[in-house]
């Protein structure tokens, strides 16, 4: 009976440290949103800290509850948003780059002026590809 | 005082969201806008979690998996009509 009191109580206080330890990457990914200067900077912050503290949040529960069923669900959550977090963060830092979102005044842009030059070729290149069929 | 370390979690996820809200208020531009957005749906995903660890009922984690999918395609939905509207 003691061992199962012990066991309970191991598991909460690994599961508050796992939970903590994600809040706290959460809110200094926050604080890194409100702080940073540029939008791509921002991004940079939160599409790391945020994930990261989001997994451990999720870890924590799984260790809390002890189950199967509810470990599935977790991993499961925890492989998609490991998935599509940086994918959405690449897609909008791309739809960014072609709004022209100004960047901050001290990034170095000179290789990024060259890749911007091949990207208007790649554009022309998929308008012309893109006109023929107008049906999607 | 496994409440109130979970206690403690929520009060700074809320703190999060409040920054998030500053963020998407002041946003320079559109994508601060739809970065804030998704940001909300990865707090709301915490928040849900802690939630169901304190009152012990399994069932909310399945908002928590539905959360996590429209997130996604809100983001990508945003980003695709963006670039869309720019050609």
């Amino acid at each position: 009976m003691e061992s199962l009191i012990d066991a309970l109580l191991w598991r909460e206080i690994i599961s508050s440290v796992f939970i903590l330890a994600g809040s706290g990457f959460m809110l200094i990914a926050r604080i890194g949103l409100l702080r940073l200067p540029d939008f791509y900077i921002r991004m940079s912050a939160i599409t790391k800290g945020g994930t990261m503290g989001l997994g451990l949040i999720l870890t924590g529960m799984a260790i809390y509850f002890n189950q199967p069923d509810m470990l599935v669900k977790v991993a499961v959550i925890i492989c998609f948003s490991f998935i599509t977090a940086p994918v959405a963060g690449h897609v909008i830092a791309r739809t960014a780059v072609h709004l022209k979102i100004p960047f901050w005044k001290r990034t170095d842009l000179r290789e990024f002026g060259t890749y911007m030059d091949e990207c208007k070729d790649c554009e022309n290149l998929s308008d012309e590809e893109k006109k023929p069929d107008p049906g999607i | 005082m496994f409440a109130i370390s979970l206690y403690i979690a929520i009060f700074a996820l809320s703190i999060c969201l409040i920054m998030v809200a500053i963020r998407f208020a002041i946003g320079p531009s559109l994508p601060d806008r739809v970065t804030s957005f998704d940001l909300f749906v990865a707090n709301m995903i915490g928040i849900i979690a802690i939630f169901t660890e304190l009152t012990g009922n399994e069932d909310f984690i399945d908002v928590a998996s539905i959360l996590s999918l429209f997130g996604f395609l809100g983001s990508i939905s945003f980003a695709y009509y963006l670039m869309k509207s720019i050609r």
